[in-house]
């Protein structure tokens, strides 16, 4: 054998355990979920071929989904550009050349190490009660704050609190970029006489666009997903009266609760057919907005 | 000027400080609630209780149907240490492949991977989901963590990454030596990667930990509960009676990713900082 042949067996040996967890875990099973899609499978009996009516049944039938994707979509819109703007503030508020920059990083960062777990949500269910801590806070400036989580207008805000609050990791990858900058330009600019809504409007805001746009669609796709706050925080139902069904939430409470296997395949789809074109078309804008210092290679 | 200077510096230090300390807050009252007893929890405003008391703690920690908190715990870390073992030795592999060695095929299979990055778990949970309940996994720790032994495309790119900035003339003088790619991954390239290691057992540490979505699906024996589903399951059935025991436990749950952030802090930030994917 000769070391060519023997450097490609070493390759594919190395590979190996990804390739079979490519094959079995995700390329098998996203095949599959496209056939059950088109059926109806209660994991009982075996699938049954519907065609296309679970897909038809979603847009004329289900009305829980149309709350679902109008509250999706809400959560998404206002958490997402609400948690960058915040994340870059606190960013450029840090990145001054301070001391003790690392303490500082570290407290506005356990927020976001903490937001994803069970814990916090539970946390949150009581901060925002009726009679919690945020009221009580609000009480001092002598505003009477609703009911937050047990009342349908506002239950969606706080999910998206929570959201804003774990702005840690943006933070992070904007304190990165911000350092990036060649300090150069700003000292050019201070000596053209710019202000600083000036420096940061054409300085800090183009160069850093392209984080900015790495930030978006992650946190875009990641947002679509959000799981475990909804579930938590309504009990898992999605209440009060729909208010927080989330897309995953709902897709759960199909595949899981009512064991409607490929009506949820179906789901899955149109999920990832809605985060498609919205990641899709921030690509396509991209070139419009996103500016890159060495030309974009 | 220099006074100026100091004064608005003092400020500006006080104003973050202060501010950081308001996005605490939360944390602080968990905890300071759960140190409080019963009746002082809602009327008692201050952060610092004026009694505390451990029996949140011991009442919390005794758990329900006959399950201790405990219990809960080994569950979890279990669970996270056969994860952390599964995904660092299965994506050191693949990087190993594609950063270092040439073989048919492996610019498609470099770009099939970094493709499944983006990929909603959604599209897959349901299949993998009849897998695992045909072969009778379904409320084993399995689906939680034979998964992790075949790679994760993120952790591979982000080990990938690092293994291209060590210099090739180490391998080169290692084969010299008569060392064969096993031997070159296992004394050279898996040392010297130790950073993207640790950030990559971290980031699983942190991710296993708090996936309360794979374990409420696949779990649902009391015995096997993990920390997250014990929580829930505490808050389900004590609910509004015994906030203080809820809190004195979802303080403990938060315990482990704090101590492995602080420990780990470094190849943390890092690990945001330079592919700033998870988190």
């Amino acid at each position: 054998m000769t070391e060519k042949y023997r450097n490609y067996l070493a390759g594919y040996a190395f590979l190996l355990p990804w390739l079979i967890g490519f094959f079995a875990l995700t390329l098998g099973p996203i095949v599959a979920s496209f056939y059950l899609s088109f059926t109806r499978y209660d994991l009982l009996t075996s699938p049954q071929w519907i065609g296309t009516k679970n897909y038809v049944d979603m847009f004329t039938d289900d009305y829980r989904l149309k709350d679902s994707i109008w509250v999706t979509i809400k959560y998404v819109f206002l958490s997402v550009p609400v948690r960058l703007s915040f994340a870059l503030a606190i960013a450029m508020l840090l990145n001054q050349g301070l001391r003790l920059l690392n303490l500082y990083r570290t407290i506005y960062y356990i927020p976001s190490l903490l937001g994803g777990s069970v814990a916090i949500s539970v946390l949150w269910k009581q901060v925002f009660d009726k009679e919690g801590v945020f009221n009580q806070g609000l009480g001092l400036f002598g505003i009477d704050g609703p009911a937050w989580i047990s009342n349908p207008h506002y239950a969606i805000y706080s999910l998206i609190g929570l959201s804003v609050w774990q702005f840690g990791a943006v933070m992070i990858i904007f304190l990165a970029g911000l350092k990036q900058i060649p300090v150069e330009l700003y000292e050019a600019a201070t000596v053209d006489g710019a202000g600083k809504f000036r420096k940061f409007a054409k300085i800090t805001l183009p160069l850093l666009t392209p984080v900015i746009f790495f930030n978006l669609t992650i946190t875009l796709i990641q947002s679509f997903q959000t799981f475990t706050k909804a579930f938590i925080i309504s009990g898992g139902n999605g209440g009060p009266i729909n208010s927080t069904l989330l897309y995953s939430l709902y897709l759960y409470i199909k595949g899981f609760t009512f064991l409607d296997m490929g009506y949820a395949s179906a789901m899955a789809w149109v999920l990832l057919l809605i985060i498609a074109v919205f990641t899709g078309l921030l690509f396509l804008s991209s070139r419009y907005w996103v500016f890159y210092s060495d030309g974009g290679k | 000027m220099t006074i100026r200077n100091n004064t608005k510096s003092l400020l500006l230090h006080a104003f973050i400080l202060g501010f950081g300390l308001l996005m605490l807050y939360p944390v602080l009252w968990l905890i300071s609630s759960s140190l409080k007893p019963t009746t002082m929890i809602f009327t008692d405003k201050s952060l610092w209780p004026s009694v505390i008391t451990f029996e949140h703690y011991s009442d919390g920690w005794s758990g329900l149907r006959n399950i201790q908190f405990g219990r809960f715990f080994l569950n979890s870390i279990f669970i996270c240490v056969v994860a952390i073992i599964g995904v660092v030795v299965s994506s050191a592999m693949a990087a190993f492949a594609f950063a270092r060695i040439d073989f048919p095929l492996k610019k498609l299979w470099f770009a099939v991977m970094l493709g499944t990055i983006m990929l909603p778990g959604h599209v897959t949970l349901i299949p993998q989901y009849i897998i695992f309940h045909q072969v009778n996994w379904v409320d084993t720790f399995l689906p939680l963590t034979v998964p992790k032994f075949f790679a994760e495309a993120f952790y591979v790119f982000l080990i990938v990454q690092f293994i291209r900035g060590i210099p090739r003339e180490l391998d080169e003088s290692a084969k010299i030596d008569g060392c064969g790619w096993f031997m070159l991954f296992m004394r050279i390239i898996l040392p010297l990667c130790a950073p993207a290691l640790i950030t990559t057992a971290i980031f699983t540490f942190m991710g296993t930990w708090d996936d309360f979505f794979g374990q409420l699906i696949y779990l649902s024996d009391i015995k096997k509960f993990t920390v997250p589903l014990g929580l829930r399951l505490f808050l389900d059935s004590s609910g509004n009676s015994n906030w203080g025991a809820v809190f004195a436990m979802s303080v403990l749950s938060i315990v482990p990713s704090l101590i492995v952030f602080f420990a780990g802090q470094r190849y943390f930030t890092q690990g945001i900082a330079t592919s700033g994917l998870k988190g």
